[in-house]
């Protein structure tokens, strides 16, 4: 048994101890700890599986900011609620029958699958990376195979944050400031800029982009407004409105740019197909934009303002 | 006989993790939980990174690592302080109102 | 039992947890957690079978990325909307 077998063995076990405590967990605040926890051995599972750049974002975004959205939610809700209780003795042994036997049905029919894949995108991505204007294979199929994709996931980062202050949840209570606090998240602030825009020009040869990028600079605002020493980020502001807005403008006018390029009469028109000289500086212009809009628009997602748009 | 030492040095970290956990486990109230867990899982990753340095033998890569460390102990500290302050308030605020 | 036959396994169990605690709640904010867990589930899933080639598959590894913000913004999405139910139940 080697040492690779052990690690496997007690990373998947602890992932599912893991789980299992998150759900059972009787205080809800211990839940959204052990989330988090969770969601720190899921970025080693993924460096495992190597998936450097999935390891990153999860640490980031998954563990980290999805674990401030928790915590914040939980601050939100209101004391008056009682708690919900739960059901009789027969619906927990027939929904953990229920869960057992889906569960069985699903690894049963994931063990089926090939260990070598039948088919696999990755040779004719392999071949195309020279001509993508990036060295890293992720970031060329982020933001050059599959840009539509990326362009789509921007808009919904954007819808959320539309939805989210439709919805008009109540604001959590003031919390108290600590003057320790303050001091560390001002030392923080300038070492969390440096690497995220480390992360980001990295994404073009290494493990990075403009995700983890986003979700770092989003870390620092957060801890700042958490800290009161960042004056409400309000929607009437210019500025903000537009820097949420930069990531998919910046990707609909490189596309509009691309058509205009790339055009020729009598040919079939191909969207968000960067030209070959221009392609290595389009994908970092629409990266940098990216980058401030994901921040700011995460950052919101967590602490912003809550106010209901009236007619 | 650098394997060896980096092993020894790994050994230990684990050593002290497993006392701070234990200590947390262990410990009645919130203040000596605290106390265990920062002090012990600090020297714990210290002792890691110190044998993952004699490991692998790249000096940039130990200090990239040196400093992770640093950041680790930082917001330990600032955690513990700001965990304990509120702590603190609601041993207080639980005493007050059990009077 | 090779890597990729153990990580899926590990999947399918999370993923059954995962619904396991969807059904059972009882708070709302557990409930979103769980379909977190499940979807971190189907994410393993992906890397695992990206994880078959060596090197890795980077075509799938950008799909989880996509996925992987998508469900924070849902997830930031379903909390507004259980603060507000809470709010109005309160």
């Amino acid at each position: 048994m080697s040492g690779d077998f052990w690690f496997d063995a007690l990373l998947g076990v602890l992932l599912l101890v893991l789980a299992l405590a998150t759900i059972q967990a009787r205080q809800l605040a211990a839940a959204v700890m052990l989330y988090v926890v969770f969601g720190l051995m899921l970025a080693l599972a993924w460096a495992r599986l190597g998936a450097a750049d999935l390891a990153l974002a999860e640490a980031a975004i998954g563990a980290g900011l999805t674990g401030a959205l928790l915590f914040s939610a939980l601050a939100r809700q209101p004391k008056s609620i009682t708690p919900p209780v739960r059901a009789g003795k027969m619906a927990p042994l027939a929904a953990l029958m229920l869960c057992i036997s889906m569960g069985t049905v699903l690894g049963w029919t994931l063990w089926q699958l090939p260990l070598q894949p039948a088919h696999s995108q990755l040779p004719a991505a392999l071949e195309q990376l020279g001509s993508s204007g990036t060295e890293h294979l992720v970031t060329a199929v982020l933001l050059n195979f599959r840009a539509w994709d990326t362009l789509l996931e921007l808009l919904v980062l954007l819808l959320a944050l539309l939805g989210t202050r439709l919805v008009a949840a109540p604001e959590p209570a003031a919390l108290q400031h600590w003057p320790l606090a303050r001091q560390w998240s001002i030392r923080l602030l300038p070492l969390l800029v440096l690497v995220a825009f480390f992360v980001l020009w990295r994404g073009a040869t290494a493990p990075g982009g403009a995700f983890q990028a986003g979700a770092l600079l989003a870390a620092a605002l957060v801890v700042l407004r958490l800290n009161g020493q960042l004056p409400m980020l309000s929607f009437g502001a210019w500025w903000v409105r537009a820097l949420i807005l930069a990531g998919v403008l910046a990707f609909l006018l490189a596309g509009l740019l691309s058509l205009w390029l790339n055009w020729q009469p009598e040919q079939a028109v191909q969207w968000l197909s960067w030209p070959l000289p221009l392609a290595k500086g389009l994908i970092l212009l629409i990266e940098l934009c990216a980058t401030l809009a994901i921040g700011l628009t995460l950052t919101l997602l967590v602490v912003g303002e809550r106010k209901e748009l009236t007619a | 006989m650098m394997a060896w030492l980096g092993g020894v040095l790994l050994m230990l970290g684990l050593l002290f993790f497993l006392a701070g956990s234990f200590g947390v486990l262990r410990f009645p109230d919130v203040f000596s939980r605290l106390h265990a867990v920062t002090k012990a899982d600090t020297l714990g990753l210290g002792f890691i990174v110190l044998g993952l340095g004699v490991l692998q033998q790249d000096w940039q890569r130990f200090l990239l690592m040196l400093l992770i460390w640093g950041l680790v102990m930082l917001s330990g500290t600032i955690s513990c302080q700001l965990l304990g302050q509120y702590g603190r308030d609601q041993t207080r605020d639980h005493e007050e109102s059990a009077e | 039992m090779s890597l990729v036959h153990w990580y899926l396994l590990i999947a399918a169990a999370l993923w059954g947890i995962g619904c396991y605690g969807l059904i059972r709640g009882p708070e709302l904010l557990r409930r979103i957690i769980a379909l977190n867990l499940m979807g971190a589930a189907v994410f393993l899933v992906m890397v695992t079978l990206a994880a078959r080639t060596e090197p890795a598959d980077g075509v799938l590894h950008a799909l989880v990325l996509t996925g992987l913000v998508v469900a924070v913004s849902a997830t930031a999405f379903a909390l507004a909307l259980v603060a507000r139910t809470l709010s109005e139940q309160a």
